[in-house]
């Protein structure tokens, strides 16, 4: 999923220091999933923002709504009674920055985004996600016991590990699992130890970001 | 919860069916008086109060919330007052960031005999709460 979090209130509340009237946008997907931007964080942030405006003396008005998805236009499409006949005079969108970025394009009005988007990640415990995925646009954690180097490698080395792998974790921060380590372990579980002494070519990343924005088209899908 | 010309503080106070709702059965039973300023919810469990219940009790005139859990390693649903105090520190931490006294939202933990134990906890949280005042809203509009 896309992980991401909320941005501090108070940066928040900067954006929004000229509207009395808006819109915060929640959805359904991947920031439900990690607790950024669902209906319950919907409220909780509609909330914070009334009493911090009530605190300000200043009349606020937040009209809450949570779409199914913000990566879709037919679900954008579902707040334009809101948007076009309450009088909003801006939207917050809670979803990672696709959202506010599908808003923006079809509505007339100021959109902000109240989430950072941070990674592709899965969770590891309650409350705690982690980064899996770099979006490189070429997988090739096959060849590597099925941990990502370029994603949890904090060099993205394909021919690790580095000088800075002790006891299984990374130099850069004690809390982080040295990837080369786990790939060591996993390839040794998996008694393909000997396929690490191969080296692995340069990684031809034009599928990455090197050619600017990205798009994927399925001919058998589009009407 | 209260009208404009009302001053003094309104707590709202989420009480765990299995504690401290029971001990403010049992204050009255022994006929304690505490303050009136404390408005008791009954909750199943403190670990069902949601940060949004904290936030629109705030939001909607109370001047302070107090959950009120078990004991440490007494919860009937063995975490929920865990869950719960977790809950308080992160509306704290809020309210800190919109300008608000954290003060206002207090946990404490109280079993089911301890009577006497729920009036001191109320009045502590009541003087606290009434040394803020209540929350100056800015009454501009």
């Amino acid at each position: 999923m896309v992980v991401a979090e909320r941005k501090p209130i108070k940066e928040i509340l900067a954006m929004m220091a000229d509207y009395k009237k808006i819109l915060l946008v929640g959805c359904k997907g991947c920031v439900t999933v990690c607790c950024a931007g669902g209906t319950k964080e919907v409220g909780i942030l509609a909330s914070a923002l009334r009493i911090a405006k009530k605190k300000e003396g200043k009349p606020f008005e937040v009209i809450e709504k949570t779409l199914e998805r913000q990566c879709d236009p037919e679900y954008i499409e579902q707040v334009a009674p809101i948007v076009e006949g309450e009088g909003v005079e801006a939207i917050l969108s809670m979803a990672c920055s696709v959202g506010p970025q599908y808003l923006a394009k079809r509505y007339n009005v100021p959109v902000y985004p109240a989430l950072n988007t941070t990674f592709i990640g899965g969770s590891l415990e309650h409350g705690v996600w982690a980064e899996f995925c770099q979006a490189c646009g070429n997988c090739i954690i096959h060849y590597f016991g099925g941990i990502c180097p370029i994603a949890r490698c904090s060099k993205s080395l394909l021919n690790g590990p580095c000088g800075g792998s002790a006891g299984g974790k990374c130099e850069v921060s004690p809390e982080i699992d040295c990837a080369w380590h786990l790939i060591y372990e996993r390839m040794k579980a998996l008694g393909k130890l000997d396929e690490l002494t191969k080296i692995f070519p340069i990684k031809d990343w034009s599928t990455s970001r090197d050619g600017g924005p990205r798009k994927v088209v399925r001919e058998d899908m589009k009407l | 919860m209260h009208s404009e010309s009302d001053t003094s503080p309104r707590i709202l106070a989420f009480c765990c069916m299995y504690c401290a709702y029971a001990a403010a059965d049992a204050a009255g039973s022994l006929r304690l008086s505490y303050s009136p300023s404390v408005e008791i919810v009954l909750v199943p469990c403190s670990g069902r109060v949601s940060i949004l219940d904290i936030l629109r009790a705030l939001e909607h005139g109370a001047d302070g919330v107090l959950v009120a859990g078990c004991e440490e390693g007494s919860c009937h649903f063995s975490t929920g007052n865990f869950r719960a105090k977790k809950r308080v520190e992160y509306v704290c931490k809020l309210l800190e960031e919109i300008g608000i006294e954290p003060e206002r939202v207090q946990m404490h933990h109280v079993s089911a005999s301890q009577g006497v134990r729920f009036r001191e906890i109320v009045q502590k949280v009541t003087d606290e709460i009434s040394r803020l005042g209540v929350i100056n809203w800015n009454k501009k509009y």
